[in-house]
Order: structure tokens, then sequence, then C-alpha cells
């Protein structure tokens, strides 16, 4: 026996949903190692874990608001990626934008108040963009790998977040911490809830992942992007302006991350601090493979994300297990769906008895 | 003027710049073996990391330094094997596999650390390596300390350096390493397993990356920190495009870069009242944009890096 491996044209909806969920699966599986490992019983870490992320409506409000972030750091490396266009840089975006936020929010120029969160945003969004269209512009110019240097910025990006925190933006009321001066209370975002930490910055998140879909699928940027990414070469002879498609994917890609930091400030912490994000830009990463670079399924596998990182918060604090076990739950689900996409691109045959010759 | 004169005039600023090289001499190294094979490795910074943990925690529990060393470089081959089914057996992307390898390796090695050790408030210390003074030598002026001080994980990077490039450039398995990441049909067409020589290229290699993680915790400090690798990774995989895959050249750009951040170490201390600390901590980080940017237009990549090879296949 065999086994020939066949080229699949174009894998169903069901069979990427179903490799999705299996890849999370699996990776809930593995991680009952690690957990025995610890001296924990696996069903019931599982089942904290649940509780801890859906258990009750704070508890839910908290993934949600965990999942806020995450849904805007996944589309940005899902749009990028369609376009094989590598962002790693992510974390160092969202630091940017959350950075812009405060420089425009919190007083230092006068602005009608109405004004305050579109700009904002704005600001957000652009110096995320601004923060990836740099290295693009780098491997265009003069071919230098964008992976490298997207991750070479994450370090840059954060220790200039803490110069300006312990210099210039920092906060003089705030008892000697690192933390910028707040934002105006309306520059803020409002809480979708009262006494519930879930904000506008979820909405924010949606209606992006809403727009990104639309635009994959109806515009002709969405075509370009589709080009660019399956064959680079093609798309140049077919005169798609192959350098402008990806610069306009750098800006999207760098200003969402962007915006998910301008969510972490606005929406969350109300000002800004080296440890803004306990890494959503690397997760943001998983999130989009998980969501097969899909912009509705990265809501889903973000939600998924986040209620691991909040359940194993609360299954750490009942069991001492340790909440890493969150990232290791994440970490195995990017290499189990990566190993997942194996079955997407080929179908597996078995034959009685092995081929005389591979013809053609 | 006078400050750049102390600085590079004392015997101490050579000895650290050598210091600081010595992992990202590792570290380069096994990037290099990866790519040379054709499979960008970017499973170093976790495999880093992983390395730390490690040789620390083999150390810790009683295994001698040197056995420290082994259980480091066995748990990177571990990680290294894993890329190598994803990204070599089933083909998958180079770059993603990499990412997650350095999300696995980072967390599993947290996650054990916090398990084993979890209230300790300070980290635990071991006794180190200690350097090893060679009579005579070890009073020359200037290369004396900067060589003849150091510890014997320098000694033995600086030995692969040597090993690296004669396997590379005088055998026949280094001709086929090289034309398995250039011309893999070639080594085909020779009768050899492509998959099995980009195997074990990717398992040698990771077993290196995690030799330069294990100098950090069983030489350069006596402790296991989180996050103490810091991005060492992500600049051994600037840095071996800086070096153009060559051994050599790999020990150059190291140094070069050891001697780099000491000087800004140094520089720091002398005009850091004037100039913001976190302005010093970036510069390493930008040095290696700038390299990778400069050296970039005439990089000769292995030709046939991150592009997967299935036995018996056309192109």
């Amino acid at each position: 026996m065999s086994f020939r491996l066949e080229p699949r044209a174009n894998p169903s909806l069901a069979l990427k949903l179903a490799v999705s969920l299996a890849a999370a699966l699996a990776a809930l599986l593995l991680v009952a190692i690690p957990v025995l490992f610890a001296g924990g019983n696996p069903f019931s870490a599982y089942g904290l874990i649940i509780q801890g992320a859906f258990g009750s409506m704070f508890a839910f409000s908290e993934t949600l608001n965990r999942a806020t972030p995450l849904i805007l750091t996944g589309l940005a490396a899902a749009v990028a990626f369609r376009a094989r266009l590598w962002n790693i840089g992510a974390e160092g975006q969202l630091y940017i934008g959350a950075l812009a936020a405060v420089l425009v929010g919190s007083g230092l120029f006068a602005m009608p108040p109405a004004l305050l969160i579109p700009t904002v945003m704005i600001a957000g969004f652009l110096a995320g963009g601004l923060m990836m269209v740099i290295p693009t512009m780098l491997k265009q110019r003069f071919g230098a790998d964008e992976v490298v240097i997207t991750l070479l910025l994450n370090f840059v990006v954060i220790l200039f977040v803490q110069m300006l925190i312990e210099g210039p933006l920092k906060d003089p009321l705030s008892m000697g911490w690192p933390q910028s001066v707040p934002l105006l209370a309306e520059a803020k975002f409002d809480k979708l809830v009262p006494r519930l930490r879930m904000h506008w910055g979820l909405i924010v998140g949606l209606a992006a992942a809403l727009l990104l879909w639309l635009m994959v699928r109806k515009t002709v940027l969405g075509f370009e992007i589709k080009a660019v990414g399956e064959n680079r070469a093609a798309a140049r002879f077919a005169g798609i302006p192959v350098n402008a498609t990806m610069l306009k994917v750098a800006l999207i890609s760098g200003g969402l991350a962007g915006l998910a930091g301008v969510g972490e400030v606005a929406g969350v912490k109300g000002y800004l601090s080296a440890d803004l994000s306990p890494g959503f830009g690397y997760s943001g990463i998983v999130v989009a493979m998980l969501a097969g670079l899909s912009p509705i399924g990265t809501v889903f596998a973000a939600l998924f994300v986040a209620a691991m990182f909040v359940g194993a918060d609360s299954m750490s604090r009942a069991t001492g297990i340790s909440n890493y076990l969150a990232d290791l739950v994440v970490a195995l689900s990017l290499l189990c769906v990566l190993v997942g996409g194996f079955f997407l691109r080929f179908r597996v045959r078995y034959e009685r008895r092995p081929a005389l010759a591979e013809g053609r | 003027m006078d400050v750049l004169i102390d600085i590079f005039g004392s015997a101490n600023f050579w000895a650290a710049a050598v210091r600081i090289a010595t992992p990202l001499i590792f570290g380069v190294l096994g990037a290099l073996i990866c790519e040379r094979a054709g499979v960008l490795n970017l499973g170093i910074e976790g495999i880093f990391v992983a390395g730390t943990m490690a040789g620390w925690i083999a150390v810790y529990l009683g295994a001698g330094l040197w056995g420290g060393v082994l259980i480091a470089a066995l748990a990177g081959a571990v990680f290294g094997l894993l890329h190598a089914v994803l990204t070599v057996i089933l083909g998958l992307s180079q770059h993603v596999s990499g990412i997650g390898i350095t999300l696995l390796a980072t967390n599993l090695s947290y996650f054990t650390y916090r398990t084993a050790l979890p209230s300790v408030t300070s980290p635990p210390r071991i006794t180190p390596f200690q350097p090893i003074s060679i009579p005579g030598l070890s009073d020359l002026p200037f290369i004396g300390p900067a060589l003849f001080a150091q510890t014997p994980m320098t000694w033995l990077a600086l030995i692969l350096v040597a090993v690296l490039a004669f396997v590379l450039y005088r055998t026949p398995l280094g001709l086929a390493i090289r034309a398995v990441g250039d011309n893999p049909a070639s080594v085909e067409a020779q009768g050899l397993s492509v998959q099995g020589l980009r195997i074990g290229a990717v398992v040698a290699g990771s077993a290196l990356m995690a030799l330069g993680g294990a100098f950090l915790t069983l030489s350069a400090f006596d402790a296991f920190f989180f996050g103490m690798v810091n991005g060492r990774g992500w600049i051994c995989i600037a840095l071996v495009v800086f070096a153009s895959w060559q051994p050599g050249k790999a020990l150059l750009g190291a140094l070069l870069f050891g001697a780099f951040d000491a000087f800004q170490i140094r520089l720091q201390a002398e005009i850091g009242q004037i100039v913001p600390g976190q302005v010093f901590l970036m510069l390493p980080y930008l040095l290696s944009i700038l390299a990778l940017v400069v050296v970039a237009r005439r990089a000769d990549y292995p030709r046939a890096l991150l592009q997967p090879w299935f036995k018996g296949q056309r192109h």
C-alpha cells in the first residue's frame, strides 16, 4: 500500500471550517500533556477555562474585551498574509497607534470635543499604517526582507514608547509609574454596558471585519490583493500595479494594528504604558491563521484565543497551574492549523499497489 | 574624543565585545546551516529561549555544566526536528512554522520554569562557567583579556566556526548541504536524499541556536529571567544575511555587533545623563535593520531558500 498526494483545487468552506476546528481541538488535547506534567487534571482544567471565559456575564464581557484588540491584529495579519506580505510587526504597530492616540487625544492640541474620537482613531490608524508602509518600501526599494525588519521594529517601537512615557509624555500625577498623560474624557470610548469593561472598540473591530470582508469580496483592491498574493509575476504581467497594491495592503494592515492600540488606550486603560499589550500583535498572527485568513472567521478565532487567555487566568488562580498554558494552546493551535493546511492543499489518496509510473 | 579613547583603550571593552558576540556566533552559525540547506528557521528566537531554560534547569537540578549544554542542544534539536517535519516533509510555510515554533518553545520554556519553581521571587542562581586564563597569554595587552579570559563556551563557539567552515567547503557533506539549498534537483540526481539532508541541517542548526541560549544562562549570567533573550534570535537572522551565509563572515559580523553593543553600553555610562537610556538600547536593533537594508540588494540568498522539495518532483 502506498499513498499519493493530489493537489486540491478549491477546498470547500466546510472543509476549511473543519480544519480550523480540528486544529483548535487538537491544540487543546495536546495541552493535556503540560497540564498532567504540572500535576493537574486536564478535564477540570478545561472546565475551569470555559467557566472562566464564559461562565458569567462578567466573564463573557472580559472575553469580549480581550477579543477586541485580537480581532484587529488578526485582521491586520490576515489582510497582509493574503497578499503574501509578511507583517510580523503588529505588536509595534499597535504601540505606535496607541502613542498617536495619546498625542492627539490628551489635550496637547486644542480641538472641538466632538472631533476627538474620530481624530484619535485616524491618527492611530495612520501611525500604525506608516509603521508597516516603511518596511514595505524598504522591501520594494532595497529588497530587504520585511519579516526580520518588522520583527526588529517591534523592539525599537516599545523602547521608543518607554522613552516617551518616562520623559516628555510622562504623567506628572502617576506617582512615579512610567505611564503617559491620560486621554481627555471626550476622547475615550464609551462602555457598551454599564459596569462592564467591554467598550466601543469591539464595534470598531466588528465593523472592520465586515468592511474587510466586503473589500475582499467586492472591490477591485480585493481582487488585486488576491492576484498579488497568488502569483506576483502573473499579477504584474496582467497589469496590476503590484507595488502600489502592496503599499495599500501595508497601510491597511498596519492601520488595523494601530487601531487595536487606540482601542486599548481609549477603551480600556485611558493612558499608554509599556505593558499595554501582552503580545496581541503576535497572537493576531495565530488568530488570522486559525481563521484561514478570512475576515469573518477572524472574529471567531479572536474569540477563541481571547477565551483561552481569560479562562486560563481564572483556571490558574483556582489550580495554581501557570497561565502560560493559554500561550501554549495558542502556539499549538498555530502549528496544528498549519498542518491542517496540508490537508486543504492536498488530498491524500491511498492505493493498494505502489504506483508503477508517475505520469502526469 | 577622550571618551572614545577611554572606551577603545580599555581591555574590558574588548573582552565584553567577545562575550556579547558569543551567543550571536552560535545563533548565526545555526541559522546559516538551516538556510544553506534551504530552510528559513524563524523558530530561532524560541529555540534560544528553550536553550536558556533547558540548560539552566538541567544544571540547577544537578547536571554538570557540560551536561546542561548538552541538554540545551537536545532541546534545540527537538524543536528543530519539529520545524523540519512541518517544513521539509510536509512542505508547509517556513515563515508560519517558524513563528509557531518560536511561540511554542518560548511559552513551553516559561511554563516549565513556572511549574518547576512556582513561587520564587528572586531567580535561583547556579555556578556558571568560569573564564579560563592561560598563563602568559592572558596578560597580553588587549588581546589577552579579549581572547584568553573567556569561558569555555566562547572557545566552543570559535572552534565551531572553523569546524563549520571546514565541513561546508572541504567535505562532500558540506557540498551536499550547499547544493541542497541552491539546487535540490542536482542533489537528487546524485542519488542523495534532499529531505534527509535538509532535516539533518535544520536539526543540527537548531541545536547550535540553543547553545547560544545556553551561553546566556550558563556563562554570561547565572540565572534564568523571563525575556532574557530579547530579540537576539531575530538579530542572528539579520546577521546571517549580512554575513552572506559564510561562517567566517558570520564570526566577523557577530564580533562587530558585539563591539558595537559593548560600545553603546559604555557610551551610555558616559553620556547617559544627556541622552535617555532607551536610545542606546534601540541601537542594536536599528543597526541590524540598517545592516539588512544595506546588504539586501546584493545579498546572494541560497536559491532554493523557502522552497519545499518533494521526492521525485519535476520542476
